[in-house]
């Protein structure tokens, strides 16, 4: 039973009427990389910040690194790297005076070392004196990944870290958080990416503030239990328009040259495009991808229940 | 014509609309709409008092004659003096002076009624606090004509010969500390407490509001620090700048408008670190209280306005109603001044000094203690 860092349950946030976050449990396990996903608006930076102290949680309890996550905040801050959805450091202040900043509020030793490795990694050595504020958006992105792990944090909680990042950054940003978590590092990421999000170890999804599904990829599309058919042919626009209004199915998505049709009803899907399997048309019965569940389960979710 | 065409009133009430329901949110910027001429209109009002009256003063009376009582009973019903203390020495008369508890002295001498009625002539001394020409310029002149005729009920008869040319006394007025009644000297060492508080104020008011426009507060508040680390973070830089502040107003005082130094400089020193930290532990409490750095902005105004004219900078103390001087009293700035003023001026000591240090310490802890308190440490 390998440790768990990250272990809440029933966490609850209301702003007003609205609840942001509704009784979510969740179990991280130490080395593991978690990605946290849903919907805009549902409630992924609201969570994230009642696990780092910044939001009061109205209800739940648990641990977070060993320490509760209501009473110790002080102390789960110290070992937690919060990347921040928007940036959040100082536009005012240079890159490295930004990283020294951060490295002295967390008393880290041989800070000079510890920012220049970072600088030297970040690849922004040479542009160290040049203020933050004057990044591009994605640079500003990287600097803020750099900035939240120059302490090295035990668990980072990473919210859309690589929103406006180039691909061969991603790429290496992944391949950063995998070495670190081979290491021991916990990581919880806020993602709309696809592509990101089947380089979890787990998913976890959540809906206008509820945990709707965890578990692997694997898991996730197994437990949705959609039955998924890619189609060809000419004019995919109005198939997918007549299709949608078919009983059985659920979503007909368009990729390229190809229309994935889904439903959670496999026999009901099978009678409802029978009628259409018929040249120059031609049907296949494919997995699911995690972006279908994720529409799917999407909605599945009741209208009165979006903000 | 074409400008009147692309003008469209659909949009205008569109824009009105939204103006009025931000005003509405606002509610501090409404207050303080109301609030601001409310104020004005109160201190202009009752305030400000050119002919200040009812001054503080302190009687040494040394003559047991009744034309000594006479004297005393005529220079209070002039409505200008009030008589708070009574003096036995010399001594305690120039304390008073120093520590700015009496605007006057009048002092009456032994020999008094006796050299009246010889028809010598005798003197009445007045010591007056002149670090401030307008308070005192009205009670003097007042003096003078009473003295004058003062006597003329007792003088009838077989004394009436007394009564001379000259009139019966001789008025001796002692202005002190700033005999030549030059307001400079007055108005530099107030500007040193008015210029501090604008921009101490100032300064940390946006401290906290600034972080959280900007978005920076969340980054901050991640962090493991503790309420007064963030706090004293800003406050004390800005120490420094008021230090240079108060050296070139100093510099540009004594060399420009020639306001002589006449008390111990580390002395001012001191007392102006202990302002500066004051004002800027007010700022930084507004900017805890404060939602954004407009609303941070309009709460240091609303000192702005009282520093200036309750403090005894624009206006004369003592010339103000009694429940103006108590609010007074409570501003650092008030007793700033009588600190500066009297160290420039009086050359007062440490001695004197403290009577007007501790209120500006003890405000400055509380401000501090509010702000710690007021500090969140979340983003709810
Ligand atoms: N301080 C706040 N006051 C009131 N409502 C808030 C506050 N913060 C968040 N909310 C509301 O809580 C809900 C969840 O917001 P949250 O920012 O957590 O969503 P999210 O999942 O991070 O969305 P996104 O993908 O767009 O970043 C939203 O409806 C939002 O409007
Ligand atoms: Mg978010």
């Amino acid at each position: 039973m390998p440790e768990v860092t990250i272990d809440v349950r029933g966490m609850t946030k209301r702003f007003g009427h609205l609840t942001a976050v509704d009784q979510i449990d969740l179990q991280v396990c130490a080395g593991e990389i978690c990605g946290f996903l849903g919907p805009n608006g549902s409630g992924k930076t609201t969570f994230i910040r009642m696990l780092c102290g910044l939001l009061r949680a109205d209800a739940g309890s648990g641990r977070c690194l060993g320490y509760d996550v209501i009473r110790e905040s002080e102390q789960i801050k110290r070992q937690v790297g919060y990347m921040t959805q928007r940036f959040s450091y100082y536009e005012d202040l240079s890159i490295i005076e930004n990283l020294d900043f951060v490295a002295r509020m967390y008393q880290v030793k041989n800070r000079r070392a510890a920012v220049a490795a970072s600088l030297e990694k970040l690849g922004l050595s040479e542009r160290r004196n040049q203020l933050a504020g004057n990044l591009s958006g994605g640079w500003k992105q990287r600097l803020a990944l750099a900035a939240c792990m120059i302490h090295e944090p035990k668990l980072l909680l990473l919210d859309e870290p690589t929103a406006g990042v180039d691909p061969k950054a991603r790429r290496d940003f992944w391949e950063q958080i995998h070495q670190l978590a081979a290491a021991g590092l916990t990581c919880l990421i806020a993602t709309h990416y696809m592509d990101e999000a089947e380089r979890c170890h787990r998913l976890a999804y959540i809906g206008y503030g509820k945990l709707l599904t965890q578990g692997t990829v694997a898991e996730v599309i197994a437990h949705a239990n959609l039955t998924t058919w890619e189609v060809t042919g000419p004019r995919l626009v109005e198939l997918a328009e007549r299709l949608r209004s078919a009983a059985g199915v659920q979503q007909a998505v368009a990729f390229g040259n190809t229309l994935h049709v889904s439903g959670d009803d496999a026999g009901a899907l099978r009678r409802a495009i029978q009628p259409l399997r018929v040249a120059p048309y031609q049907w296949r019965e494919t997995d699911s991808s995690l972006e279908d569940v994720f529409i799917h389960l999407m909605d599945q979710l009741p209208d009165n229940a979006r903000s | 014509m074409n400008v009147l065409r692309k003008f469209s009133l659909a949009r205008l009430v569109a824009m009105l609309v939204k103006e009025f329901t931000q005003m509405r949110r606002d509610k501090l910027t409404f207050g303080m709409m109301l609030g601001i001429p409310l104020m004005q209109l109160i201190l202009f009002g009752f305030v400000i008092n050119a002919d200040p009256k009812h001054l503080a003063t302190a009687v040494l009376l040394a003559d047991q004659g009744p034309q000594g009582r006479t004297m005393l009973s005529a220079i209070r019903n002039s409505g200008y003096f009030d008589f708070v203390k009574v003096l036995q020495t010399e001594m305690e008369a120039e304390e008073a002076l120093a520590r700015g508890e009496v605007q006057f002295v009048v002092n009456i001498p032994a020999a008094f009624s006796r050299d009246l009625l010889r028809g010598d002539r005798p003197a009445i001394l007045v010591e007056a606090d002149a670090t401030d020409p307008a308070a005192t310029g009205n009670a003097l002149g007042a003096l003078r004509v009473l003295v004058r005729d003062a006597l003329q009920h007792d003088l009838k008869g077989p004394l009436a010969a007394l009564a001379g040319v000259d009139g019966p006394i001789e008025l001796r007025i002692h202005p002190r500390y700033n005999p030549e009644a030059i307001t400079q000297y007055n108005i530099i060492p107030g500007l040193m407490g008015v210029i501090l508080t604008m921009t101490m104020i100032m300064i940390t008011g946006l401290a906290i509001t600034r972080e959280r426009e900007r978005g920076t507060m969340e980054n901050l508040l991640s962090m493991p620090t503790r309420p007064l680390e963030v706090l004293a973070g800003k406050i004390i830089p800005y120490i420094l700048v008021g230090y240079i502040q108060v050296g070139v107003i100093l510099v540009a005082g004594y060399f420009l408008f020639g306001v002589p130094i006449t008390g111990n400089v580390p002395l001012l020193f001191l007392a102006a670190f202990v302002f500066i930290v004051a004002n800027l532990a007010m700022g930084i409490t507004f900017s805890t209280i404060a939602r954004n750095q407009l609303q941070a902005m309009q709460m240091a105004f609303f000192v702005f306005l009282p520093s200036i004219l309750l403090s005894g900078f624009m206006f004369p103390f003592r010339g103000m109603p009694v429940w103006a001087q108590y609010l007074g009293e409570i501003l650092p700035i008030t007793h700033f001044l009588r600190i500066v003023r009297g160290i420039m001026l009086k050359g007062n000591g440490y001695a004197e000094v403290i009577h007007d240090l501790w209120p500006i310490a003890l405000f400055g802890l509380v401000a501090l203690v509010i702000a710690v308190k007021r500090y969140r440490r979340t983003l709810d």
